[in-house]
């Protein structure tokens, strides 16, 4: 029965997943519209815009190999895979026992390693300088948010994700510095990894500004809606890992081994995720609207403060608790 | 049956060095089939013995010193690393094959260095062990001279000798300290060393072996000497041979200085490791050599591999058995992976420099099309440098920051602070890993060529081809069922920590605690796959097929003219611009890397000059003053040879009164 029920909340879980990350970017731009004093794009305009572009013919650039075709969908797989282990509205889906925040980064890790060459196949300068920029901020984003990880599984004593969000919800650990530390670290390393601004701007075309989209510029057609979903998709994934960790209130707790199936719990759970996504959608534009973007070479030292941050965190926690 | 694996192998070692170079002279064309042969049965030999069980084995053969009989022995860790070796040596031999009916001269080298490192494996005595060990030494630096008109070839195999000269003094005074009770291991365990003799030999053994494994400081010699080797030489020179040192030393400081070492011993390993693991890995992203970029690699992954030998020392010493099985078993998880999927990287490097003639990564570009199947291996060569799931270089850096987080229960703050560093530095070691293994593959084998010999590249022949596809099986297999390797490596964690992972490891899964579910490689790969197929489908269902070709936008550049034979390919990202970035952030710290720009002045028509240098701070802090040293000591002995006769003889004499008023001191003493 809870195999069942575990499953068909995974089932349920990807389908709003998939079904969302588009609304979620259409959500945010139209409230960043507002926020300047525009009326915006219609909150549906990512998903025609993805529509269109399906069904357009994509253009190849000469001289790319079978890396430059085949980097969209291992971009979107590994997203997708990410998405399955993120819980949204419930915990003890059938893919917990998979969940591992490790695999996690490593799974957004191989979309990012896949576009990066992708756009060194182009053999174009904003391909170049595009995957030269992404890689460096990685190599700061990654230990930042390793960082973060040790400070859960310390807490939790596993690095699973599904059981570091049951001991979360349950309130054993109660209000934490280090938990504060960890979940501004964890925001600026997502702002990176989701290539927002302050680090890049995913509405700019102007050449020397763009990182992100500078990988992605030679891209047309169906390819582009691959990826234009992925960018989508991570960022709800992001969105949903935050939660979760740092704000796991009203998601439907786990049931012995498997997931609960009782619908009031679902209601909540759904209600919950929907208005955390939109605060954090609201918090997004915000930021988007009243920051500029920093110089490139700013950004290794906004990270370098999310390590320290991380770092704080687990000290914090050595203090306090005393493990040994 | 289980018997025989001993005798076997033995045999094995002695065909491979008394045979093997016999054989290369007279008949080079079965030396390589020979090689292959050996290390194929070997391969096979000791997967059985592995499968059962391993049990210990002894084997006395009359070659050692005078009246003495040495002694082999094999057990479950050499077991594991003969394993490793011999199936990059069947690949490594299968390999050179592809010489175009030109043997190398030094071909009656190889033989004798997958034997050496061999014997290294299989010694039961501290004779054989050094025997081996410099077998090993010797043909490998034969196999770096082998084009010895190169000056740079020369220079790296120089600065090769001395330093493996200087890890046999410590290996030969550290196994003098240790065998004071007699040359065998069994005579060894039975008497370990204590206080400040067991210091000198962890001393010593850390830094001479450990110079061989490519520890920093002493990494210096490494990536030269790799560069210099020919493929299939340099595949086992990195992928085997730095396995073979770390043998060494997980035989003499984990097993025969016996368990009962103190906490701190495992300091040296742990610091040794963390700066390996961020040097390697950041030297990796600046190096502009394909090779040099691998072997600056496996320094950050021998790092890698020491961080988890030091946590399972530390542990056991702290009665953690369970986390002392995990960091080792991270340990050996991780050599495995290393051996074969960097001699696959150096095989396939070895195959690009054959087919265009270099391995400047300035001169390459666009070699996917042209070698698309050397291409291929090499880009699942760094998903596992990259450490990407579900490859084998992820699974075992997944356990090895689990055997980190463990760590913390190890002591108080202090330490646990230490172990934070840790944790930090290895993610930033593997970030910067997975950002030298794009740079690698998109600048050598994507994009467009930057030059004729990139554009007219051909594909390496089928031996090469052959090996390849071996390793890359293999290696896949490893990253899929990395749960299977720690089978095989239950004797060894059993025999170096008393603790099985059994209870940890299932068929498909790895977890450090058992409340809890671990990585599921398997899953990982079946959910992309999974996913990959859901997004074709839905493709297929609703987009256009087919593509449109047309020159690539560039915002606007277009096409490149035609009168470019290779396009433009300056205003591609070459490998310096691509390093740009990480150099300006953490080069100038760690490498004190410069940039200079000279630019002429309005009107002046000489060419603007940029150049970028980089310096190890082992050269600048070690080497350079080392050299200084030499310089003026050799200077000063120079005067001698310019003293007139009288002078001299005047010299002469006061050395003979000096010499013999000490003599006749230490009598009165």
């Amino acid at each position: 029965m809870s195999a069942i029920a575990s499953f068909l909340t995974l089932v349920l879980h990807l389908a709003l997943m998939l079904a969302a990350a588009p609304l979620v970017l259409g959500l945010t731009k139209r409230i960043k519209a507002r926020m300047v004093g525009r009326i915006g794009p219609p909150v549906m305009q990512p998903w025609r815009d993805l529509a269109r572009m399906v069904r357009k013919q994509p253009v190849v650039a000469d001289g790319t190999s079978f890396v430059f075709r085949a980097a969209p969908f291992v971009n979107l797989a590994a997203i997708v895979a990410a998405a399955t282990l993120v819980p949204s509205f419930a915990l003890g889906m059938a893919s917990a026992p998979m969940a591992d925040l490790l695999v996690i980064a490593g799974l957004l890790a191989l979309g990012r390693a896949a576009l990066a060459l992708a756009a060194m196949d182009t053999g174009t300068a904003f391909g170049g300088i595009g995957a030269s920029r992404e890689m460096m901020f990685s190599v700061f984003a990654e230990p930042a948010f390793f960082l973060v990880v040790f400070t859960l599984a310390l807490l939790a004593g596993t690095t699973n994700l599904d059981a570091v969000a049951s001991l979360i919800t349950t309130g054993a650990l109660g209000l934490r510095i280090s938990m504060a530390l960890a979940l501004v670290a964890t925001l600026i390393v997502a702002l990176v990894e989701c290539s927002r601004i302050p680090v890049d701007n995913p509405a700019t075309h102007l050449e020397l500004t763009m990182v992100h989209e500078a990988m992605v510029l030679e891209y047309s057609g169906r390819y582009l809606a691959l990826i234009e979903f992925a960018s989508a998709l991570k960022l709800l994934v992001w969105m949903s890992l935050i939660g979760v960790i740092f704000a796991p209130f009203g998601i439907a707790p786990r049931d012995g081994d498997g997931a609960n199936l009782a619908p009031w719990l679902w209601a909540v759970g759904l209600a919950a995720w929907a208005i955390k996504i939109g605060l954090m959608s609201v918090g997004l534009s915000a930021l988007e609207t009243t920051r500029a973007k920093l110089r490139v070479f700013r950004v290794p030292e906004m990270l370098g403060m999310a390590l320290l941050l991380g770092l704080l965190a687990a000290i914090f926690l050595f203090v306090s608790q005393g493990f040994a | 049956m289980n018997g025989l694996a001993l005798p076997v192998l033995a045999l094995i070692v002695a065909v491979l060095i008394a045979v093997g170079p016999v054989v290369s002279v007279m008949r080079p064309k079965f030396a390589g089939w020979g090689s292959f042969a050996m290390c194929a049965i070997g391969a096979v030999a000791v997967m059985a013995y592995l499968i059962a069980g391993a049990p210990p084995q002894l084997l006395s053969v009359p070659f050692g010193l005078a009246g003495q009989p040495s002694v082999l022995a094999l057990d479950g860790v050499s077991g594991l690393f003969l394993l490793v070796l011999m199936m990059a040596g069947t690949a490594a031999s299968a390999a050179s094959l592809d010489d175009q009916g030109h043997p190398l001269p030094t071909a009656p080298a190889f033989p004798v260095f997958l034997g050496g490192m061999a014997l290294t494996l299989l010694a039961g005595d501290a004779f054989a062990l050094v025997a081996g060990f410099e077998l090993m030494s010797l043909a490998s630096f034969t196999l770096v001279v082998t084009n010895h008109r190169d000056a740079g070839v020369r220079a790296a195999g120089l600065l090769y000798l001395g330093m493996a000269g200087f890890a046999a003094l410590c290996l030969i005074a550290a196994l003098a300290l240790l065998a004071a009770h007699g040359m065998s291991f069994a005579a060894i365990r039975a008497h370990p060393p204590e206080g400040l003799r067991a210091m000198a030999v962890l001393a010593l053994v850390v830094v001479g072996v450990g110079s061989k494994a490519g520890l920093v400081p002493l990494h210096i010699w490494l990536p030269p000497a790799h560069a210099a080797a020919p493929g299939h030489a340099s595949a086992m020179m990195s992928g085997a041979m730095t396995k073979v040192a770390l043998y060494v030393i997980i035989r003499l400081v984990f097993d025969l200085s016996g368990p009962a070492q103190p906490i701190w011993w495992s300091l040296p390993l742990l610091a040794m490791g963390l700066a390996s693991a961020i040097l390697g890995a950041l030297r990796a992203n600046i190096e502009t050599d394909v090779k040099s970029i691998l072997a600056c690699s496996t320094v950050e992954n021998v790092g890698l591999i020491t961080i988890g030998l030091g946590l399972a020392m530390a542990a056991r010493a702290a009665d953690l058995s369970v986390l002392a099985s995990l960091a080792l078993g991270a340990a050996l998880l991780h050599i495995c992976a290393h051996a074969i999927f960097k001699t696959l990287l150096f095989l396939s490097a070895g195959a690009i420099q054959h087919g265009t003639g270099t391995r400047m990564l300035a001169r390459l570009g666009g070699l996917v099309q042209r070698m698309p199947i050397t291409a291929s291996a090499m880009l699942l060569g760094a998903a596992c440098l990259a450490g990407l799931p579900p490859s084998a270089g992820f699974a075992s850096e997944w356990m090895l920051f689990q055997s980190v987080l463990g760590a913390v229960r190890l002591g108080g703050i202090g330490p646990q602070i230490l172990v934070c560093v840790l944790a930090a530095g290895l993610a930033l070691a593997t970030a910067l890993a997975a950002s030298a293994a794009v740079r690698l593959v998109g600048v050598a084998l994507l994009g467009r060529p930057r030059s004729q010999l990139a554009a007219t590249a051909h594909e390496a022949g089928p031996p090469v081809r052959w090996a390849l596809l071996l390793l890359a099986l293999v290696i896949v297999m490893i990253g899929l069922f990395p749960a299977a390797v720690l089978g095989l490596a239950d004797p060894a964690l059993r025999i170096l920590t008393n603790t099985s992972l059994n209870t940890h490891v299932g068929v498909l899964t790895v977890s450090p605690a058992i409340r809890f579910p671990g990585y599921v490689p398997l899953g990982v790969a079946a959910l992309l796959a999974l996913a990959a197929i859901g997004i074709a489908a839905v493709l297929r269902a609703r987009a256009v097929a087919g593509h449109r070709a047309g020159p690539a936008w560039d915002c606007g550049f277009g096409a490149s003219p035609t009168w470019l034979p290779f396009g433009d390919p300056l205003t591609q990202y070459s490998g310096g611009g691509f390093a740009q970035p990480l150099r300006r952030v953490l080069g100038g710290p760690l490498l004190s890397a410069t940039t200079t720009l000279d630019m002429p002045q309005p009107g002046d028509t000489r060419p603007a000059v940029y150049t970028e240098t980089a310096q190890d701070p082992s050269e600048l802090y070690i080497f350079a003053p080392l050299a200084n040293v030499r310089a003026t000591v050799s200077g000063l002995a120079d005067r001698m040879q310019f003293l007139t006769v009288r002078q001299i003889l005047t010299v002469m004499v006061t050395a003979l009164v000096v010499f013999m008023a000490l003599v006749a001191l230490m009598e009165q003493l």
